[in-house]
């Protein structure tokens, strides 16, 4: 097979940092190349040089056995370079077919001409199994659907090289494995793939090498076939990794958390986001809630937490009804919440890491006297917390929240929370984002709350991180739950047909 | 409103050490006396160099001089501090006009009519100041906290409210047919000098100066040591962790427009209790004062001591101006200067923060040595760090 990229010693720095230090990468064409590392090891970095956004310090890149100057993605296309963004660069009220022609549409004397490119993206569809529509309003459509209009741009632009950013993210496990298909159907085609991931599974699945890069530098590039996901990690990360969650079997106790009959609907809308929830969680366990994003989970925890208030039903804590209490009393009557978004609810990223560790409990005897602040308890506080969950800033604990990298960030919300002592933890997607490493510590975390006698519930997107971790699992779909299983009773693929929906009934 | 949400972030977030912040407004201030300079030298070469030395040293030239900076200082101080406390809460409160005048007017209703109350007249005119203004500020508040309404958008309405109102109550009330204006306030009404006139004899400094002092103390602990102070920063830095915190932003929102208020209030009352023949005039003109208080918030870098100084600064700057005419130049020109200072100061704000973020995150690489993406042109944007 020829070489069709060859990024030769590519350096990109920052004021500060260098964010790839000769990093050379080959692929052939006609494969399917994994670019694997942490966050922050520098793999968009390499692909916004590769797509003409950076321009590299040093270092060459050759399209075709042919040095290449990229200066912009509109050269980077001119070459038969196309890439699937993570976050998609789709306009919401046009159709598929306006947004795949947009920026290169077939006019004449001016006007749009619509059937010709409307043919073509027809037969590109059929040709890749796309099953796309093209007069939908990408509004209407799924996630999924709306990720095969980005491919489908690159196809109608004649790409020959495709970077998929991330691309299973957003994805069901279903539509991750029809995502696989497709990828294998263009690499027939002769189209060359270059994919970034994070995810190990994905990589041996469908990927035929793979380039790892950890701090900015090439660890090396490994035939998939070769190696084992533990190898792979081990690359990653640069030493043996966990990658099993270990937790002894544990009785679960008295009821802590009780939820019946919920609704809810959210502010200026008719549709109901919660449609009658009914579950407990017991002191002593994990309870995970699986299922895609958007399907009432975050209106769940809003519910929880007092973010938002329920049309109807009841929420006990501990047999109290908390359903229409203040936030600042359910946080000082025993929940804890790591929320979903740690910048928008998590910190107040411009105060320090010392004022962002109190942040529910400043008010508190042991942190204020008569309305003043007793900085030096709460600097006191803050340092035990430092120390006891391991969290790793510039200027210790008068670091800004902002400066501090989103790892520890999350350890210190983790920290905050758990410090705190609560009845109930409830951890939204508490790995996002996060490196393998850092995963296996918010993972020993969780479960060292639940063998205190935590009660946990835990909302995740991530197939594997609720297996690995729930005691019992609760699949939501369209505001209801539609499964109550243990991990113990179910498969993967039994899970995601839950949360597509293609499986529904509540089992108890 | 992209401006203006930039000049908020600038503002709600003075992320650098008190030193380094001195420095830079030092070298904003430096920039913009050598182009009121160049304006000099370019207008009148002869005389440019006198009317500069005029422009430095005028506001010290007697003590006289420099209890006429401490009057002028007085009531931008105020509205300073206004416009500082509620930029912490992230609101832009271009309402200090409409405060200020409101308070104005309190103190002066007050002060003509209530001749009863004798030794603490003054005092009461001056409560009266306050919460008049006070009162002007309830109303953004409200209408920001509970329907989300723009703080600048019910300010600015309500300067020209406070302005028309406040012509139509003291025609009302206290008006001086012949002279267009309000009566003018009892001896006992006016602030006491507090023994400023014998440092500064003969000139138009009174007690008001200290109070402007005690406030700005009295604010800036407020910020920075108490459990209030904490929960309106946090509603200014980021409402919605403030919410998740249990705080009640709504509540947080209210009392900071109304502290904000009061404080304008208060300057609008010191400035017409200052006993220097200073009347409500009833003209279609808002108070200058309340926009200075956003130039004096933006130097000092919206901190209360800050706001001080720089309230000192632009009060001596025009005093300065003012005897510059005797060598020819028009004191306008001091106008030019202030603006250019106020430029290089939100300018340099801008820079500053830009190299404090570099530099932790450069010191936090180091610390953890692992190198990050970029937060610049970076596709993945704040979800994933």
């Amino acid at each position: 097979m020829d070489t069709i990229i060859e990024m030769r010693g590519i350096t990109k720095e920052f004021p500060g940092i260098r964010a790839n230090d000769k990093v050379t990468l080959q692929v052939k064409k006609g494969e399917i190349h994994a670019l694997l590392g942490e966050n922050g090891a520098g793999k968009s970095t390499l692909m916004s040089v590769l797509f003409g956004m950076y321009e590299p310090e040093e270092g060459e890149i050759f399209l075709r056995g042919q040095k290449a100057r990229i200066s912009g993605p509109k050269t980077a296309n001119d070459l038969g370079i196309g890439m699937v963004h993570q976050h998609f660069k789709l306009v919401h009220n046009f159709t598929v077919l306006q947004n795949i022609i947009l920026g290169d549409e077939t006019t004449k004397f001016g006007f749009l001409k619509m059937e010709q490119a409307c043919k073509k993206v027809v037969a590109l569809s059929e040709r890749y199994g796309l099953k796309v529509e093209p007069d939908a309003l990408i509004s209407d459509i799924t996630v999924g659907m709306q990720q095969r209009v980005e491919i489908l741009k690159m196809l109608y632009r004649e790409n020959e090289i495709l970077i998929f950013d991330e691309p299973t993210a957003v994805l069901t496990p279903q539509e991750i494995t029809e995502l696989m298909q497709i990828m294998r159907e263009l690499i027939k085609e002769g189209k060359s793939i270059l994919f970034i991931t994070h995810k190990l599974e994905e990589i041996m699945a469908v990927a035929d090498r793979c380039t790892v890069l950890r701090l900015g530098k090439c660890v090396g590039t490994v035939d998939v076939k070769d190696v084992t996901v533990e190898k792979l990690s081990e690359m990653m990360v640069g030493r043996k990794v966990d990658l099993v969650v270990h937790k002894d079997p544990k009785t679960p106790k008295n009821c802590v958390l009780q939820v019946e009959g919920l609704m809810m609907k959210t502010r200026g809308s008719t549709k109901e986001k919660l449609k009658d929830i009914s579950f407990e969680v017991k002191a002593g366990e994990i309870v995970c809630i699986a299922g895609v994003d958007g399907n009432g989970q975050s209106e769940l925890i809003y519910a929880l937490t007092g973010l938002m208030v329920p049309d109807s039903g009841k929420i006990l804590l501990k047999g109290e009804d908390i359903t229409r209490r203040s936030i600042r009393y359910r946080n000082t009557h025993g929940i804890s919440h790591i929320p979903e978004d740690r910048h928008k609810y998590g910190l107040v990223l411009d105060y320090t890491l010392a004022e962002n560790l109190v942040l529910q409990q400043y008010f508190e005897p042991r942190f204020s006297t008569a309305g003043f602040l007793r900085k030096r308890e709460i600097n006191a506080y803050a340092k035990t917390l430092v120390e006891q969950f391991d969290i790793r800033t510039g200027a210790g604990i008068s670091t800004k929240a902002r400066s501090m990298s989103g790892g520890n960030q999350q350890k210190a919300i983790a920290g905050r929370e758990i410090a705190r002592n609560p009845e109930l933890l409830l951890a939204v997607q508490p790995t996002r984002g996060l490196d393998v490493g850092a995963i296996e510590y918010m993972h020993r975390q969780i479960v060292r709350a639940r063998d205190n006698d935590k009660a946990v519930l835990v909302v995740s997107f991530e197939l594997s991180e609720v297996m690995n971790l729930a005691d019992r699992i609760l699949v939501m779909f369209d505001g209801q739950i539609v499964a109550n299983v243990k991990p113990s009773e179910v498969t993967e693929n039994e899970l995601g047909l839950y949360m597509a929906g293609a499986k529904g009934g509540t089992r108890k | 409103m992209r401006d203006q949400k930039g000049l908020i972030k600038v503002l709600a977030a003075p992320d650098i050490s008190k030193a380094s912040g001195a420095i830079s407004s030092a070298a904003a201030i430096a920039v913009g006396l050598i182009f009121g300079f160049i304006i000099m030298l370019i207008s009148d070469p002869q005389q440019a160099w006198a009317g500069f030395k005029m422009i430095l040293t005028g506001g010290l030239s007697t003590p006289k001089d420099f209890g006429n900076v401490l009057y002028y200082a007085t009531p931008i101080i105020m509205t300073g501090l206004s416009v500082a406390f509620a930029f912490r809460t992230s609101l832009f409160n271009i309402g200090a006009s409409g405060q200020f005048i409101m308070g104005a007017y309190g103190a002066v209703l007050v002060g003509v009519k209530m001749t009863s109350l004798g030794q603490v007249q003054w005092f009461v005119a001056l409560l009266t100041a306050m919460i008049f203004g006070a009162v002007w500020a309830i109303l953004p508040g409200v209408l920001n906290a509970f329907f989300n309404v723009n703080v600048v958008i019910s300010c600015i309405m309500l300067n020209y409210i406070g302005m028309y109102t406040v012509n139509m109550l003291v025609k009302a009330t206290v008006f001086h047919q012949y002279t267009n204006r309000s009566l003018p306030v009892a001896d006992t009404a006016n602030i006491p000098k507090m023994g400023l006139d014998k440092i500064f004899p003969e000139s138009n400094a009174s007690g008001g100066i200290i109070v402007a002092i005690i406030a700005a103390i009295i604010i800036a602990i407020i910020l920075n040591k108490t459990t209030f102070g904490y929960e309106l920063k946090a509603c200014g830095f980021n409402r919605d962790a403030a919410k998740y915190a249990g705080i009640n932003e709504k509540k947080n929102i209210i009392l900071a427009m109304i502290i904000a208020g009061a404080l304008a209030g208060i300057g609008g009352g010191l400035l017409y209790l200052s006993g220097t023949g200073i009347y409500i005039s009833v003209v279609d003109t808002l108070a200058s004062q309340g926009f200075d208080g956003i130039s004096v918030a933006l130097l000092g870098m919206s901190n209360p001591i800050g706001a001080l100084f720089a309230g000192i600064f632009i009060a001596y700057i025009t005093v300065g101006g003012l005897q510059m005419q005797l060598v020819g130049f028009v004191s306008e020109i001091i106008n030019i200067i202030t603006a250019v200072i106020i430029y290089c100061a939100a300018f340099s704000l801008v820079i500053r923060n830009f190299i404090a973020d570099r530099r932790t995150h450069k010191l936090n690489m180091k610390i953890e040595n692992e190198p990050k993406s970029p937060p610049a042109g970076d596709s993945k944007g704040g979800g994933k760090v």
